[in-house]
């Protein structure tokens, strides 16, 4: 790990493995460079830069965004998961406006009271009410699909944050304080690794199983932060402890800052690299898991459904409407292939001698 | 080394009572229990039932008891749910089963894994190398209870091929569908590790030197490279077990096997206390005791580490 790489303040002079440097720049008399006001140059910089010595505007975060672009997988990712953020988030109410569905819909008329294929009316002829077909009740599966997005989005983005909150603040206080604490609290870590800890969750919501689904949801979050933290940890620590010894630290302790203020306000927010890759990797697990959850009968309870939740419905019935098990399936597993796909290219822009997986 | 398997074994012993305690708290702290379901039971009926399994007593002397009765004999008592039935027995009854699928998988997982990773670290960034991730990325993406329906979709309900359901013993077809489900994961996992080993190895000077003797492609990679190379893989075992334990409880719920995942997810809907505290101990000590067996593993094909 480079140790001084949030600060960067020239990365050029270590041109980073798989990376072409940038061309130099080529400024010509009279261009104007844009750079942000309080980085204004001065006569001589803007001198300096027209000469090629420096690059104006190249930080860390810029420097990254356009690595990333360059990976075209990664923005295949991120592209698509943007797409199923707002057809989740909006998906709904359009789909009510343009067809009059929504995800409880259940038809009056016994002709719909059935599995419907996707793209058919109830007498089987073409039509572009159920672009998914429906499920076993007549419920449009498309809307269904979409609101469990809802669901499985929220799970996932939360716990998430739930296990950053804890890891983070777990693996700085071990690195910063160091020696016999930090030991004590990675052992811990250590052993919490080895534990089957998928079961210790099952047992956990199995004999917790709460009364509402709203409340059943809540309890995923936690119980799903709580066990994804670990990894977090490690990575957060590991940054630390090369941090803790620079500079800016022993400057911030020298004017009296106190130790949790030096922890979060000075060295977490040097961190964040590794922390948004990790945690844009934590986010298809935690989904997962859910999924896995709810396919057990412990996850999202209904009301409420999940692509999880969903699927596993669908499986009941795969031999006959195959359908109801395809579509939520496939749903789920592009958005985990997209957020991968953007996770491995947010580490390969982010952390370039970091991605060695 | 000697010193370090002592050290390890000291503390692998306290984190299995960790777990115990852990899973008997749970379990105790949760409202309602195993007699709490939808019949009622009349008080007097219930009171008999409790004295028996000794539930009347105060929550430290169970917690005694329980303990103790581990300890002494490695006995977790008999289940609730199937009356007369020993934990002990009906561990032994079905960990062949989830054992033979697990490690079937596991070494499907090691051939086709390494291999697809190799092939894509001997040309980095060719159609052959973006082709197999992209497989692996899409192996680690679909979840095995969607991957194991669409199986028995082709093979058994349109193919005919082979069986959608069922244990049959070990050498039986029955066996194929359950390892190539929960394979899929794994291949993907270590495909993608072997990568980026053997990517970094083939960079180093002893590749460059066994390559300017003269050895053949076929030599350098399977005598030095992979050694090398697959470090991460066999660092990756530990995580790999408990995740195995997690696939084959969705793999055995799939294909109706009745094996330890079975088992758990029964005694967890039905609140059978013994059996969910035997089973969540007796993967805990496998896992523990296997992380151990990985470090070693790895101690002993890595020179550099030393403990």
């Amino acid at each position: 790990m480079n140790d001084d790489r949030p600060t960067i303040p020239d990365d050029r002079s270590q041109p980073e493995p798989g990376l072409t440097p940038d061309p130099a720049p080529s400024y010509r008399e009279g261009d104007l460079i844009h750079t942000a006001p309080e980085f204004a140059l001065a006569d001589a910089d803007v001198l300096a830069a027209q000469r090629g010595d420096i690059i104006a505007g190249t930080s860390l975060w810029r420097d990254a965004w356009r690595r990333l672009l360059k990976n075209r997988l990664a923005v295949f990712g991120m592209i698509v998961v943007a797409i199923i953020i707002v057809a989740s988030l909006l998906g709904p109410f359009v789909i009510k406006k343009l067809t009059g569905m929504t995800p409880d819909f259940i038809p009056s008329s016994s002709a719909g009271l059935r599995s419907i294929p996707p793209f058919r009316a109830p007498d089987g002829s073409f039509s572009w009410t159920h672009p998914m077909g429906t499920d076993n009740q007549g419920r449009d599966l498309l809307a269904r699909v979409l609101q469990g997005g809802q669901i499985s989005l929220m799970v996932g983005i939360i716990a998430t944050l739930v296990s950053l909150l804890i890891g983070v603040s777990y693996g700085a206080t071990a690195g910063y304080l160091g020696g016999r604490i930090d030991n004590l609290m990675m052992r811990a870590v250590d052993v919490l690794y080895s534990l089957p800890y998928i079961i210790i969750v099952i047992v956990l919501l199995s004999v917790f199983r709460s009364q509402t689904a709203r409340g059943q949801v809540i309890l995923l979050f936690v119980a799903l932060g709580s066990v994804s933290w670990l990894t977090m940890a490690r990575i957060v620590r590991g940054q630390v402890l090369s941090l803790k010894n620079q500079e800016f630290v022993l400057a911030a302790r020298a004017t009296g800052v106190s130790t949790p203020r030096i922890i979060f306000r000075h060295i977490v927010p040097n961190t964040l690299g590794p922390v948004i890759v990790y945690a844009t990797l934590t986010i298809p697990t935690v989904m997962l898991t859910e999924a896995f959850l709810s396919f057990l009968g412990f996850g999202v309870t209904p009301p409420l459904a999940s692509w999880g939740t969903l699927a596993t419905d669908g499986i009941q019935n795969i031999g006959i409407f195959p359908w109801q098990m395809v579509f939520p399936g496939v749903t789920m597993a592009l958005t985990l292939f997209s957020l991968n796909f953007l996770g491995d290219g947010l580490r390969d822009a982010l952390d370039p001698q970091g991605s060695r997986q | 080394m000697l010193r370090f398997i002592i050290r390890r074994l000291l503390i692998t012993i306290p984190t299995i009572f960790v777990v115990i305690t852990i899973t008997w708290g749970l379990i105790r702290l949760a409202p309602g229990n195993f007699y709490s379901g939808e019949k009622t039971i009349p008080p007097a009926i219930e009171k008999n039932i409790r004295e028996k399994y000794g539930l009347d007593k105060p929550w430290y002397q169970q917690y005694g008891r329980t303990i103790w009765n581990i300890v002494r004999h490695l006995d977790f008592g008999t289940s609730l749910k199937y009356e007369g039935q020993s934990v002990n027995s009906i561990i032994a009854r079905s960990l062949p089963v989830s054992a033979t699928v697990g490690i079937l998988a596991y070494l499907l997982a090691l051939i086709v894994g390494i291999v697809a990773g190799s092939i894509a670290a001997l040309k980095p960034n060719s159609k052959r190398d973006y082709a197999s991730m992209a497989l692996a990325m899409l192996g680690i993406s679909i979840p095995n209870f969607v991957l194991g329906p669409i199986l028995v979709l082709i093979f058994s309900l349109t193919l005919y091929w082979l069986p959608p359901s069922r244990w049959n013993g070990f050498p039986s077809r029955n066996v194929i569908l359950p390892v190539l489900t929960l394979s899929g994961l794994y291949m993907a996992y270590i495909a993608r590790l072997t990568r980026a080993g053997m990517l970094e190895v083939l960079r180093s000077d002893y590749i460059r030197t066994a390559r300017a003797k003269g050895l053949t492609e076929m030599q350098v990679v399977i005598r030095h490279a992979l050694r090398g190379g697959l470090m991460p893989v066999v660092s990756y075992t530990g995580p790999a077990l408990a995740f195995l334990v997690t696939g084959t409880v969705v793999v055995e719920r799939i294909f109706v096997l009745p094996g330890l995942g079975s088992y758990f997810i029964q005694a967890s809907l039905n609140r059978d206390e013994p059996l969910i505290l035997g089973i969540v101990a007796f993967v805990a000590i496998t896992l523990l005791l296997m992380n151990l067996l990985v470090d070693i593993a790895y101690a002993y094909l890595d020179p550099r580490i030393r403990y």
